[in-house]
């Protein structure tokens, strides 16, 4: 009877194991993947879009309009301490060997070259929506960037979170296949859901996360406590903030609240780069948020 | 004429009494020097309002009152520095205020800051004697100004 129940036992785990494994497999993109030719132009509107500057450039270093993507900013986090890493286009400190294969699957699948899970500190489950166009022409865009010799920092993290492997069941639970916002939406709605939820990727900290660091999409955009400690980042919301379009649009323009004071904290660094882009885009932006329900 | 001069004084006023608390912590007993600087603050907004409500759309652009608005703005941008920002009325070390050390510690860097206000409130008035569109990319610059400076300059809310 023993020896039934240990069989069944082991036998269970080996199932429990290969479903692991299966579910785990970092995802691939088929080896003939080919971004369309890539348009440095619209990268750089990209690169602002998606905010890369802010988490991977070093402060202070380069110019506003080629920021060295060394990395090296700590991000404290209850799993532990992350690192952005050097995404220059530095060939051994860097990204600079990446196939277009290789930085299309990083981005939209949060997997590495050489097949490994990336934390989710890296928002790609927002960029997961970005258009191979918008890819193509970010990579463009960052090869045009200074190389950064300066070696990536290991992430600090306890066990299990120092797990990658693990990361594939966080995917599963935590990757929407879909925008949140659905029903039927303008061309400009369309743009601007894009905008915030692909390449902007608000959510990430507007929205509050569970324990284990999955966003809450039943309070989407309602807020979430600072991961600083300090204050709290606000709901923004429709119902609560009370802005109009105009005031939005203002405010992803000028950084200036319809009080007229101005953003501040991580914020401002959003701003500088969202006020890069053409206004279309923030308007776009603006109608999205109106659009969003409002959570209280 | 006495109304036109009254009025936005008034308006003013009540700005700064209900909007004023808004950029300290509501500490009535904070330090005169920190009080005067909110209340700059306050008139800043409030100017910055009247003209942002016409970039906006929500008023209709008038070269007259833009350019009173930006007027009073540029002159509030210039007020004397030394005795505003009094050693030692920083974040932490007394209460009311949101001033950083680095103003005192990177005095330069602070000095270049507040200059790029005023540099932006020159160039809103310029703008305010042109039209809209001058005056809505003035309010991207200015507001830009308010930005760098308050992302080096102004600590977190407590």
């Amino acid at each position: 009877m023993i020896r039934v129940l240990l069989r069944l036992a082991l036998f269970t785990a080996a199932v429990a194991g290969l479903a692991f494994w299966a579910v785990t497999r970092p995802a691939t993109l088929p080896a003939d993947t080919a971004l369309p030719a890539g348009d440095p132009v619209n990268g750089a509107l990209v690169f602002a879009a998606a905010g890369c500057a802010s988490c991977h450039a070093e402060p202070g270093s380069g110019s506003p309009d080629a920021p060295v993507l060394s990395g090296g900013r700590a991000f404290k986090t209850d799993f532990g301490t992350f690192y952005a890493p050097n995404i220059s286009p530095d060939p051994d400190a860097g990204i600079g060997s990446w196939t277009e294969v290789d930085f299309a699957r990083a981005l939209t699948k949060g997997v590495s070259p050489d097949g490994q899970h990336y934390y989710p500190a890296f928002p790609y489950t927002a960029y997961a929506f970005m258009t191979p166009q918008d890819t193509g022409d970010l990579l463009a865009y960052m090869r045009t960037l200074p190389a950064s010799p300066t070696v990536s920092q290991p992430h600090d993290l306890g066990f299990p979170f120092s797990i990658r492997r693990g990361l594939g069941v966080w995917k599963v639970l935590n990757q929407s296949a879909d925008y949140h916002l659905q029903g039927e939406l303008s061309e400009q709605e369309v743009r601007g859901r894009y905008i915030a939820e692909g390449l902007a990727h608000c959510s990430e900290c507007h929205t509050e996360r569970d324990a284990l660091g999955g966003l809450n999409r039943s309070r989407w955009m309602a807020g979430a406590p600072s991961p600083t400690g300090k204050g709290r980042i606000p709901n923004i919301t429709p119902g609560v903030l009370g802005w109009s379009e105009a005031d939005l649009t203002a405010y992803f323009t000028s950084g200036l609240t319809p009080e007229y004071d101005s953003a501040g904290g991580d914020m401002a660094v959003v701003i500088e780069n969202l006020a890069k882009l053409p206004e279309a885009d923030r308007a776009a932006l603006a109608a999205y948020m109106l659009r969003i329900e409002t959570v209280r | 004429m006495k109304k036109r001069v009254i009025l936005p004084l008034v308006a003013a006023l009540a700005v700064t009494a209900t909007v004023g608390t808004a950029f300290g912590d509501g500490h009535a007993n904070a330090d005169p020097a920190i009080k005067a600087r909110q209340a700059q603050m306050s008139l800043v907004a409030y100017n910055m309002g009247i003209l942002g409500a016409m970039a906006k759309g929500e008023t209709e652009f008038s070269t007259e009152t833009a350019t009173a608005a930006a007027e009073s703005l540029a002159k509030v941008a210039k007020l004397d520095r030394s005795i505003l920002w009094t050693d030692g009325t920083v974040q932490g070390e007394v209460p009311g205020t949101r001033a950083k050390a680095e103003i005192w510690t990177d005095a330069a860097g602070f000095e270049k800051a507040a200059v790029g206000l005023e540099t932006a409130a020159d160039g809103l008035v310029v703008a305010a004697g042109q039209d809209l569109d001058a005056l809505r990319a003035a309010m991207q610059a200015a507001g830009a100004s308010c930005g760098t400076c308050h992302k080096a300059y102004r600590g977190p809310k407590n």
